[in-house]
């Protein structure tokens, strides 16, 4: 039998039933469609964190306290108030290979302007914050190294914050607002970076680190210290020389027991793509169980359309037709289900992806790779679900097949 | 030519074992035209699929065109149906939703001839059993009985086999009809082919030259004209 008799068939075959074809290619559809869609959201949703932690700043050191242990309980990492400005610029005095070092104090407070009013976390830090954290600014300046010696009441807001505050793209800068009820004058509004939720540094007001301490924590301790080392190489030397530092400045000898934990961004990264793609491969296995599904709905319906075909089977044999002619014929009837299913299901996943992206703020990114694992699995799915009936078909006799009725 | 030789053909069911065909021994010549009658459950059916390549004999030996068949795998069996036998069932066994040209066509699929060649054969092989032209594009379950078994005929004659087998060809069919299926066959096996016709039916088989008579799985007769 030539490839081309063969599609000829196949396609006689399936249109000659088309409601039942279409039922059973619509199994397919759902389970591809739906495998397409959540590779696609959650390759989206891995892009998006990955740039929202990019968008904190590149090769991005962090120093945290470290648990606060009382007695053996702990009050867990980041409870302790271990450090101050005096380890962050003996950071930036005796470590070599580092870009900026700005200690960060920050708290939520509500804060208004005239009759706005809206609540915002308040970080007092230094002028190299802007150099750490990759902060530019649209209008203004960001706080100069006199303004955190003298506690300058000054403040530089996010362009969420300016227009919370003062309406859409107003002019903000030389006004006045009130944070705790003390008032900052606005020196400058940083440039927006287009994050969302938790990392929105959009939302955000800066005021300088003794101002934060003085007016509005009140205290000498700090949150965190962001180091930025001056290249990518240089990471792994300079977390471990703030290490060493650190546990040298806080007299503690042995490095388990430290105070504080250093992290670097691609930790983060790493762990947080970690998580999507576990989530992602979770989703693709739900939808992966609705495309077993539709494949058992292929074999059903290639059981049925053997047993149908019995006298046609028997026929067939009997004007010469060998075993592996039967086979192959139905064998490609299920392949081209499951393929024609994985076409329409690429289209509707696709299409899915779109419209959910245009609702949630994940940009859902169908990939060749998803596209071929869908065409990979479809395949797979016809030739394991419709080998079966197809070798029921091959192997019926032709004698009982002509008699059958 | 086609020889058998003491065969013998049991059916196993569970500890009860039936023999259908008991030591049968026959020769048929090229350009015979033969029928083999006997009542229902006689075992000429059996007889037929066994000649016909279709079953295997449980003991004996077969020699079709002088060569031992019963020990060939099904795809040679295959092979040797698909180039020297065409069949002719009761039931005409055409495909229901494709057109008479199609069904014609069906065995040419298997014998990888070129696609523009098969048409050609088919209307030939349509034309000698004399099926009008505008039918060709019809659906087989538009047509009379009696159109429907000259498509089948016309199918088992499209790959030129040396033999057919027609297994009751007139069984479904009216008086009228069945003569007209039956000077079909007058007509191929005068051309040279050789015609082996299963019937229960004495006046269908009075057509042929030599009628073998069938009894219990035996040959109880044998006579030619």
């Amino acid at each position: 039998m030539r490839f081309n008799d063969l599609l000829k068939e196949i396609f006689w075959a399936i249109s000659g039933n088309k409601a039942r074809s279409g039922l059973t290619i619509l199994g397919i559809v759902i389970g591809i469609a739906s495998v397409i869609a959540l590779l696609s959201l959650g390759q989206g949703a891995k892009s998006s964190i990955q740039s929202s932690i990019e968008s904190i700043g590149s090769n991005l050191i962090m120093v945290m306290p470290g648990m606060q242990r009382s007695s053996g309980v702990s009050s867990g990492r980041g409870s302790a108030q271990t450090l101050t400005i005096a380890d962050a610029e003996a950071i930036k005095t005796s470590i070599s290979d580092i870009s900026g070092v700005a200690p960060v104090t920050s708290r939520s407070y509500q804060v208004t302007a005239g009759s706005n009013n809206t609540n915002v976390q308040v970080t007092g830090t230094t002028p190299d914050y802007s150099i750490v954290r990759s902060i530019t600014l649209s209008s203004g300046s960001f706080i100069s190294t006199g303004q955190v010696t003298s506690a300058s009441k000054v403040a530089v807001l996010g362009p969420t914050t300016r227009d919370d505050l003062f309406g859409e793209n107003a002019e903000a800068v030389g006004k006045t607002i009130r944070i705790n009820k003390i008032n900052f004058k606005v020196i400058g509004i940083t440039t927006s970076k287009g994050g969302s939720g938790m990392t929105n540094t959009d939302d955000a007001i800066y005021v300088p680190i003794t101002t934060a301490q003085r007016n509005l924590s009140g205290g000498t301790r700090i949150s965190s210290i962001y180091i930025a080392a001056s290249s990518q190489e240089s990471m792994t030397s300079v977390q471990e020389q703030i290490t060493t530092l650190l546990l040298q400045r806080h007299n503690i000898s042995d490095s388990a027991s430290a105070d504080f934990s250093v992290m670097n961004q691609s930790d983060i990264a790493s762990a947080a793509s970690s998580v999507t793609s576990t989530l992602t491969t979770l989703l693709a296995g739900i939808a992966g169980i609705s495309l077993l599904v539709g494949g058992i709905g292929i074999m059903n319906m290639m059981l049925t359309t053997v047993t149908e075909r019995t006298r046609e089977i028997g026929l067939r044999k009997a004007v010469g037709a060998k075993s592996s002619d039967i086979r192959r014929q139905f064998l490609f009837e299920a392949i081209a289900l499951t393929f024609l299913g994985g076409g329409i299901g690429i289209f509707f996943g696709w299409i899915t992806s779109l419209i959910v992206s245009r609702f949630i703020s994940i940009q859902g990114q169908v990939t060749l790779s998803s596209i071929l694992l869908a065409f990979g699995v479809s395949a797979g799915v016809g030739i394991l679900f419709g080998y079966y009936p197809a070798k029921r078909a091959a192997s019926l006799n032709p004698i009982d097949a002509l008699r059958y009725e | 030519m086609i020889e058998c030789q003491g065969i013998t053909k049991t059916y196993q069911t569970g500890d009860i074992s039936t023999t259908v065909l008991n030591n049968v021994s026959l020769k048929i010549c090229n350009g015979e035209f033969v029928a083999i009658v006997g009542p229902s459950g006689s075992g000429k059916s059996t007889l037929m699929h066994i000649l016909g390549l279709l079953d295997t004999p449980t003991s004996g030996k077969y020699f079709f065109d002088s060569q031992d068949v019963t020990k060939l795998s099904d795809d040679s069996l295959a092979d040797l149906r698909r180039k020297k036998i065409g069949f002719v069932f009761q039931a005409f066994n055409l495909l229901p939703r494709a057109t008479i040209l199609r069904n014609v066509m069906l065995p040419l699929v298997y014998s990888k001839i070129p696609e523009n060649e098969r048409e050609n054969q088919a209307k030939k092989v349509l034309d000698d059993v004399g099926l009008e032209k505008d039918h060709y594009q019809k659906l087989s379950n538009q047509l009379s009985g009696g159109q429907m078994q000259r498509v089948a005929i016309a199918r088992s004659l499209v790959n030129n086999p040396p033999i057919i087998f027609a297994d009751e060809p007139t069984g479904n069919l009216a008086t009228q009809q069945s003569r007209i299926v039956m000077d079909t066959f007058k007509k191929l096996n005068k051309q040279g082919r050789t015609i082996i016709l299963i019937t229960h039916e004495h006046d269908i088989a009075a057509n042929a030259n030599r009628i073998i008579s069938i009894r219990d799985g035996m040959i109880v007769g044998d006579v030619i004209k």
